[in-house]
């Protein structure tokens, strides 16, 4: 489903964030990506969003190469793949209901699919009850949650969460984790990139770890090994 | 069909709220964009003052010829014809001996001894006379020119022409057409440099506006939004900064002109600011809504590109 062929990627400065990398993602896998920071996790998303272009290699998803896109197509693809970041990325003048219907009118959903799934989506997430909050309102580990929220509503084939648990205490990053798996179990497939150790080895799916722009290690069911 | 407009709806919607949102912004913008169509519309009374100005003035210019007294009517009739048959001529009036003698005794009624003395002469010492108006000032010369080789070629049998007055104000009406011309030539420029000052004001301010919303429109390009669904509601901002501008200088412009408008009267030959502005106040609505609009959109189209870029 998602295909890494030879993907380089060398910053005008001559700094490598990524080199040679070659690996595949199946659907409805859960594929974790771990490394320090600067091992070039962000910049494998950024890629796969496009947007970034590869120095070398080209990314893939299905069939479609991802940097031939036109504009139009690239615009399908990113609403086929749901972005969660460390820092939310909530807009924090709209409360959590509107800022997750914001993100379903503008993949053009109808007003009766807004006021039908936002709620459902919430439950999901355990946020329910916070639906007229604003983010300031909500602590970390419920802002993330309607950042999920918002990444799943418009239904994507994949779920891509970038270092979610960052800035969360261990309690809140568990939370976090199963949300995400029980997002998987229900068919999506999800990337998630982390550097933390305890959440890879909770999960027991496969690993990719990175170190210095490379893939060291591809296990199937694998552990934070560093 | 039902896609587009639900579209339609949520972009309006969604400019509605940006440009409450951001008041002081939307202010900001407002209050430049009053200042551009401020300049606009002072630049339309600028036009409408001088044209009426110029008009006055070129309707003072024209050339008189006088005949001598023993000149005949078909003579010059004739000559009136063929005067009117000029393509640069407007219009030829002609004054017989007869009514310039009325209109001589009428401008003298209260002088006695004028009039005595004419009285005296027994004879009607007044030629006739064909008052010339030409369509555009700068053709006079060639109607006087005409008039002269006309008056030379028959010099020699018995000219019918006295005198032809063009020559003694030919002075002044070169000047004029000079300050008619570089007046218009002048006015483009100020127009122009004016014009693009303002649009490019607009524009940073309304970049300003768009720069505050980079988060969400990158979470909208993250949700794969359309360009024109991300665009939309800035534009629909610009045109509202643009409409109610508009709308506030047309108010302003109401005691502006009107405190303007004895002075203007004055000092420029009849034209009054404020009966002109009620007058063409249609015009001056399509004008200043529609430069306000159109400034406001492309300002904001041009402004939002730099955070649509994928």
């Amino acid at each position: 489903m998602i295909y890494f062929d030879k993907v380089s990627k060398i910053y005008p400065d001559n700094s490598v964030a990524l080199e040679n990398v070659t690996f595949t993602i199946s659907p409805k896998e859960f594929v974790s990506v771990v490394g320090h920071s600067g091992a070039g996790k962000t910049t494998l998303v950024k890629m796969l969003l496009a947007e970034d272009k590869p120095s070398e290699g080209s990314v893939f998803y299905g069939s479609q190469n991802v940097q031939t896109l036109s504009k139009k197509e690239l615009n399908e693809l990113r609403r086929k793949i749901g972005v969660v970041f460390q820092d939310y990325r909530l807009l924090p003048y709209k409360n959590i209901y509107e800022n997750i219907a914001f993100s379903m009118e503008a993949a053009g959903r109808t007003d009766e699919e807004i006021e039908a799934d936002v709620p459902h989506v919430l439950d999901l997430v355990n946020l329910g009850n916070k639906i007229w909050n604003f983010p300031h309102e909500l602590s970390g580990g419920e802002k993330q949650r309607a950042a999920i929220a918002r990444a799943i509503v418009n239904q994507p084939e994949v779920v891509v969460a970038d270092e979610p648990t960052g800035n969360l205490d261990p309690v809140n990053t568990y939370e976090i984790v199963q949300i995400l798996k029980k997002i998987n179990d229900l068919g999506t497939t999800v990337i998630l990139t982390t550097h933390n150790k305890g959440v890879i080895d909770s999960l027991g799916k496969r690993v990719i770890t990175m170190e210095n722009g490379r893939i060291v290690r591809d296990d199937k069911s694998g552990r934070y090994v560093l | 069909m039902a896609f587009f407009s639900t579209n339609t709806r949520r972009i309006v919607k969604t400019g509605f709220f940006n440009f409450w949102r951001n008041g002081f912004v939307s202010l900001s913008s407002i209050v430049v964009m009053i200042v551009t169509l401020s300049v606009i519309g002072g630049l339309v009374f600028l036009s409408a003052i001088l044209n009426s100005t110029l008009t006055e003035i070129k309707n003072k210019v024209d050339i008189n010829v006088y005949f001598v007294t023993s000149a005949g009517e078909d003579q010059i009739l004739s000559l009136k014809k063929t005067i009117e048959g000029l393509p640069e001529v407007a219009e030829v009036t002609y004054t017989s001996r007869e009514e310039a003698l009325v209109e001589f005794r009428q401008t003298h009624a209260n002088d006695e001894v004028t009039l005595q003395a004419l009285d005296e002469l027994g004879d009607n010492p007044l030629g006739a006379t064909l008052n010339i108006r030409a369509k555009d000032p700068s053709q006079y010369e060639g109607i006087a020119k005409f008039l002269t080789n006309r008056t030379s070629l028959s010099a020699g049998s018995s000219s019918v022409i006295d005198k032809i007055n063009y020559f003694q104000n030919k002075t002044a009406i070169d000047r004029l057409s000079r300050i008619i011309d570089s007046a218009n030539r002048l006015g483009l420029v100020v127009i122009l440099v004016l014009a693009i000052i303002s649009v490019i004001i607009t524009f940073n301010t309304i970049r300003l506006a768009i720069f505050i919303s980079r988060d969400e429109i990158s979470v909208m390009r993250l949700v794969g939004a359309e360009q024109s669904y991300i665009r939309g509601p800035f534009v629909v901002a610009g045109l509202m900064y643009g409409a109610v501008a508009a709308i506030i200088t047309l108010i302003l412009f109401f005691p502006a002109t009107y405190w303007l408008g004895g002075a203007t009267q004055n000092f420029f030959i009849g034209l009054n600011v404020f009966s002109y502005y009620l007058k063409n106040f249609g015009q001056f609505f399509l004008i200043l809504v529609g430069s306000g609009a159109l400034i406001g959109a492309v300002s904001s189209i041009f402004a939002a590109r730099k955070y649509l870029k994928v």
